[in-house]
């Protein structure tokens, strides 16, 4: 089912900045969000959470709750149905590979702080918010692990999962026979998504059917698992989810309270609807682990490496191994004849961590290109020439050739647009008034997956088709982009084609993330798409391809309202013949004020090779908004983590500092023509992670370059700039 | 200074009528005191295009116009605002067209996952509302209570200068 | 939220009547804060009376001072032209505050009444001696990046919030309030107590006191002044330190100055030593450096807010220096 949009006639569609094709949609208000939905007699859910983060409930009080005014009903571990969790034949790749999901209201257990202990549901938001805070609970608390410091001591290895030990050569020897060498630990900080719609279920039963309105970049998953936690098939349940207001990871797994909607509604014999709060989403859901990364590099004198040692541990629950794909990077992203890498989980008692846009990728290669900045200054060689010193003209570490790999091009454009050569390069001599300017860049990678996926297309005798596929839409532009790719298979307009996605109702999609929707949905659209065009090609006896200008009065013709094809596609042996990555480049520039400690970024430039860009003015926005997140991971973005108490204290988006528009500089993105042929139909590798990937370390090169010092934990916020500048002078 | 609200003597009721304007439209609903103006549009009015991010006047997503100027409505008690006039999203069209911020978020891009892309339109109609302002850097600051965590604000900072350039009086919200 | 009984006072006298009896009612102005307390269980009043439909708004000029209602929401008073040409610190230190929407909701009077944003006091779960009396301060040996180092004790090291207190303390800026024993006038700088041993309570207010209105009195340091904030991002965030500074001129010298600071106080804070090594000198970058050098006198920093030290002399130089023309 390959193949291809070269029989198309006319212009193409794809490659053109189309407008979103929901933005009506968007900016009227009319796009219905999973909290959005109103089926009739909607009782409300507030959730309860505990309040240690180890131990047991003694006594749970909730007679005061239930003779509140308005609550129907308050599930707790007493009462509520006992769940058989069903193990899945195969456990979905979105959740930690080792491990049994927490289970919510089956056992007095307390695992973390913030655990959900007991729903009310009443037949107001108020009141059911009300009375959660009326319910008592006595603890036995037990001894937690709360301290990373602690938990990293003994840390142990992901129990199942992709291998994270690689090696090659003698790394530790080559090290320590090396001319130069950087030895030092990177201190990145755990995270929160944030995304602004928190997450929010409504769950309706009707007899032993579930319909799930529900937050989700995956509604399939979400059908299985939720199937398999209360035992029933998966036939039975519905997942609706047409729009996602952001998510970046956050709503890859089907979280508990989702399962906690569906106990609800059950036991309230009412549709219930289940919206975290902000501080609650601190707790309910995931979030990017703390990682310490020690990064070894040994290299010659002119700064060709020799040696690259990777070494990170990432926090993770006590009920399961949450481990990142961290140390990959170091595996190819530069010519290395000797190679270690090691990945280390430290549990603790928190919420399971989950993968949060570029997970493990973005941390790795912050680590790693902060290090190469710090070789380029210990070789004493531009950082720009130091990565083309060491640039990989394979993968060393599959021993597979690119696919295809733009890279040299995207430091070539990116410095270019920058203006990197006139960098001065010693750190601390650029200056503007008072301001100390620095200039820093680094590379940015992310690989290129693809599953297997279903599509149907209906084309219907006025001339229009729909186009379907369980897809998600959380921001980059799915609606538009499935609908560019249909309209120019099915040799439509955009006008003429809708795109459908977010039901499981739908033919089938994977996941919605990883960068992998274009390359996966996409093709499953194209395939069903030329299949359609094919049928209707033959029902119009045409020698040449039939056009869609003609297709009503080909179905008027035979006297039908409309055709249906579906189709499926899914990725062949290329994965096994070549070495699939999207690569980047990014500039930054820092004014950092040498009194006041604030650093402030006035531009970033951003070059990337990411196969075909079906759609540039979405893609650029994919772009920016990851260098936005890089720019927030750099300066201002840490959960603040109280181990007196294993919670996160800035629970909320005055304290948790996402970038502001003021914040926001110049940023500009370039795509670098790069045409792969081996990727997948469409020759597209996704944008949404890679977009996220190197800012961080850009920017970090940067104020090193404007200070002289290395800030080796992140966010560098004024207090450890003063520090550091105090401790210089 | 907004005029006094017209407020019914509500002597320490829990729930009251409460008569809202939105959208030039009279709603009177039987509320919970402390349902804020945030819940009442949503979940008693159901205009859901006023969205829900932090509930804590820390993002920008619920900001309506009320009397003109922008607000945040999670921190807006329902019962307040009576004798107000609230105008959320759904009341910027005229006609059927669209008002020039929402067109010109969409020409620009200035959203990903639209979910705080309302709160962002009824923010930059407020400033407009006030006179355009002069710079880009003005444009980012008085934006700066509308988180978009997609991170479109430069693409924001576009639409809001080109829905300046193109708004005439009457179309404001 | 707790269930609470909602009433719209009619008059000032409903305040002062309901307020001074049982169960005591918090006073619902612009919300932009007390929704937030409610919302996280912070605060749980029986009643709130709502008095945003009384006769308290309204910016007069009288006799060489700004009579400022207490209900003027916050981006009104920062427009008014008499302010920014007159009183330039309170219209920044305004501006610099919060959001656009939260500056058209918020009255200034609840801006000064506005309680700290230390974490520990909004998580109702953690142990606070401002929240919960006796329970313990939760930040003095955990997370206190942004807490106070002056005018802390051993039971609250919370920093006061507002920006706008910083600028009319170093204004010398008064309150009008109206209690159920009649009126009373109270310098800003009077209106905060400090922690000591009973960080709950905040203010000299009175059960029933009803803040009527702000007077900022015209000065040449008013007329000449300036406010500097530092955070980490570049807008829409409580201040790390800030400093509200103005500066009177007799020919080359200086014969009068204001210095306040916030981000470092448990109330808003006069640096009155600082002022005193200003005047009587020539403004320049050696002087003004000198001066803020003593700034951070007396602090008590607690591990994470030590930086505080520096930053405030630095933030306190700078805005002398953007002030006096030498930034």
């Amino acid at each position: 089912m390959t193949d291809t949009a070269m029989t198309v006639i006319g212009q193409s569609v794809i490659g053109k900045p189309v407008s979103r094709v929901d933005g009506r949609a968007k900016v009227t208000g009319a796009a219905t969000y999973a909290g959005e939905f109103r089926p009739d007699r909607l009782a409300h859910a507030a959730v309860v959470t505990s309040t240690i983060p180890a131990g047991r409930i003694r006594a749970l009080f909730a007679d005061a709750a239930e003779s509140s005014p308005g609550v129907l009903v308050v599930a707790t571990h007493h009462n509520a149905p006992r769940l058989p969790y069903n193990s899945m034949a195969q456990r979905p790749q979105v959740d930690p590979q080792a491990g049994d999901q927490l289970r919510v209201l089956q056992s007095p257990e307390i695992r973390f702080n913030g655990q959900p202990i007991a729903v009310v549901v009443a037949e107001t938001l108020e009141q059911a918010t009300h009375a959660a805070a009326l319910i008592r609970v006595e603890y036995d608390p037990a001894p937690a692990v709360t301290r990373f410091e602690e938990a990293a001591k003994s840390p142990r290895k992901p129990s199942a999962g992709k291998p994270t030990d690689l090696a090659r050569g003698d790394a530790d020897a080559a090290l320590a026979a090396a001319q130069v060498t950087i030895d030092a630990t990177y201190d990145q900080p755990m995270e929160h998504h944030n995304a602004i719609e928190p997450h929010v279920t409504i769950a309706a039963w009707d007899g032993d059917r579930l319909t799930l309105w529900d937050k989700t970049q995956w509604v399939g998953n979400d059908r299985a698992e939720i199937a398999h936690v209360f035992g029933i098939p998966e036939e039975d349940i519905r997942v609706v989810s047409p729009f996602v207001g952001g998510a970046f990871g956050s709503a890859l797994r089907t979280w508990p309270h989702v399962t906690l909607a569906a106990i609800a509604a059950k036991m309230a014999g009412r549709p219930v609807k289940l919206e975290l709060t902000r501080r609650q989403l601190f707790s309910a859901i995931g979030f990017r682990p703390r990682t310490v990364q020690r990064v070894a590099l040994g290299a010659e004198a002119d700064g060709r490496l020799t040696a690259l040692i990777q070494e990170a541990v990432g926090h993770t629950s006590q009920y399961e191994d949450y481990a990142e794909t961290t140390v990959e990077p170091a595996s190819m992203l530069y010519s290395c004849p000797n190679l270690r890498t090691a990945y280390r989980l430290a549990p603790m008692n928190i919420n399971s961590p989950c993968p949060m846009r570029a997970p493990g990728v973005v941390t790795g290669v912050l680590a790693l290109e902060m290090a190469m900045d710090e070789l380029a200054e210990a070789a004493g060689v531009d950082p720009l020439d130091l990565r083309l010193r060491n640039y990989a003209e394979r993968d060393e570490n599959k021993d597979l050739p690119w696919s295809s790999k733009g890279l040299r091009d995207c430091y070539k454009t990116a410095a270019e647009r920058f203006g990197w050569s006139g960098r001065s390069p010693k750190p601390g001599s650029m200056r503007d008034g008072r301001e100390l300017v620095g200039w820093g860049m680094a590379t940015a990678v992310y690989p290129t997956h693809r599953a297997a996926a279903s599509a149907s297309v209906v084309i219907r005798d006025d001339g229009t088709a729909v186009v379907r596929s369980a897809a998600s839409d959380m921001g980059p532009g799915t609606y538009t982009s499935m609908t560019q790719v249909a309209a120019e298979a099915l040799d439509l307009p955009v006008e003429r084609v809708r795109f459908e996605l977010g039901d499981t109702d739908l033919p089938k999609a994977p996941v919605h993330g990883g960068s992998i929707t274009m390359a996966s949905v996409g093709s499953a659209v194209q395939a069903a798409c030329v299949a359609a065009r094919a049928r209707m090609r033959a029902l119009s006896n045409a020698v040449d391809p039939v056009r869609g200008a003609d297709y009503a009065e080909i179905l008027r013709r035979h006297g039908l309202p409309q055709v249906d094809v579906e189709a499926d596609a899914a990725p062949g042996i290329e994965q096994k013949r070549f070495s699939m990555y999207a690569f980047g480049a990014i500039f930054a520039e820092v004014r950092v004020d040498p009194d006041l400690g604030t650093v402030r970024v006035p531009r970033l430039v951003g070059a990337y090779g990411s196969g075909r860009i079906v759609n540039p003015k979405t893609a650029r926005s994919q772009c920016v908004g990851g260098m936005v997140l890089g720019l927030g991971m750099a300066l201002s973005e840490q959960s603040e983590w109280d181990d007196r108490f294993g919670k996160v204290m800035n629970a909320n988006l005055a304290e948790y500092l996402v970038p502001v528009n003021a914040d926001v500089p110049h940023l500009d993105v370039t795509f670098v023509d790069e045409h792969d042929p081996h990727v997948n139909p469409l020759g597209v590798k996704g944008l949404a992670e890679i977009a996220a990937v190197g800012v961080t370390p850009a920017i970090a090169n940067a104020v090193h370059h404007a200070t002289g010092i290395r800030f080796r934990s992140l966010p560098i916020t004024p207090d450890k700039v003063l520090a550091g500048l105090s401790k210089k002078r | 200074m907004p005029e006094p609200a017209n407020n019914t003597p509500l002597t320490a009721a829990m729930a009251a009528d409460i008569t809202l304007d939105v959208n030039g439209a009279r709603h009177t609903l039987h509320l919970d005191v402390r349902t804020t103006l945030l819940d009442a549009l949503r979940d008693h009015l159901g205009l859901t295009g006023t969205k829900k991010g932090c509930d804590l006047g820390q993002c920008g997503a619920c900001t309506v116009l009320v009397d003109g100027r922008p607000v945040v409505s999670c921190l807006t008690l329902a019962a307040t605002q009576q004798g107000r006039a609230v105008t959320t999203i759904e009341g910027l069209e005229r006609d059927g067209k669209l008002h020039p911020v929402q067109e010109a978020f969409i020409e620009h891009d200035a959203f990903q996952c639209g979910y705080c892309t309302p709160g962002q339109i009824m923010a930059a109609v407020g400033l407009l509302n006030e006179g355009v302002p002069t710079t880009d850097a003005a444009i980012r600051e008085r934006m700066s209570g509308n988180l978009c965590r997609c991170g479109a604000y430069v693409n924001i900072v576009e639409a809001v200068k080109a829905a300046a350039a193109m708004a005439t009086p009457d179309q404001k919200g | 939220m707790h269930p609470f009984a909602y009433t719209a006072a009619q008059t000032p006298q409903d305040v002062t009547t309901r307020g001074s009896h049982p169960p005591h009612p918090d006073i619902l102005a612009g919300g932009t804060d007390l929704l937030q307390l409610l919302k996280e269980r912070v605060r749980t009043p029986a009643e709130l009376i709502d008095i945003n439909g009384l006769d308290l708004g309204g910016i007069d000029e009288k006799n060489g001072c700004l009579r400022v209602g207490a209900l003027v929401r916050m981006s009104e008073l920062a427009a008014d032209p008499r302010v920014t040409r007159d009183w330039p610190v309170v219209s920044k230190a305004l501006l610099d505050s919060a959001s656009a929407q939260v500056r058209n909701m918020a009255s200034i009077a609840g801006n000064l009444l506005q309680r700290t944003r230390c974490p520990y006091f909004r998580d109702a779960t953690t142990p606070c001696n401002k929240r919960d009396p006796g329970t313990g301060c939760s930040a003095l040996d955990g997370l206190n990046r942004t807490h106070a180092i002056l005018g802390t004790s051993d039971r609250c090291i919370a920093a006061h919030p507002s920006d706008l207190a910083v600028a009319l303390v170093a204004l010398d800026a008064r309150i009008s309030i109206l209690g159920p024993d009649g009126e009373d006038e109270v310098a800003v700088e009077n209106l905060h107590r400090l922690p000591g041993d009973t960080p709950h309570m905040e203010t000299v207010l009175q059960p029933g006191d009803l803040i009527t209105a702000i007077h900022i009195p015209a000065s040449e340091c008013a007329r000449r002044s300036h406010y500097v904030k530092v955070r980490d991002r570049a807008s829409f965030e409580w201040a790390l330190v800030s400093a509200a500074v103005g500066l009177d001129m007799d020919g080359g010298t200086i014969s009068d100055a204001r210095v306040a600071v916030g981000g470092v106080g448990t109330k808003p804070w006069r640096l009155r030593t600082v002022e005193s090594l200003l005047i009587g000198k020539a403004p320049g970058p050696q002087v003004f450096k000198a001066a803020a050098d003593r700034a951070a006198d007396g602090a008590q920093p607690r591990g994470g807010n030590a930086y505080k030290v520096e930053l405030l002399k630095h933030t306190v130089t700078r805005a002398l220096m953007e002030l006096g023309g030498c930034a």
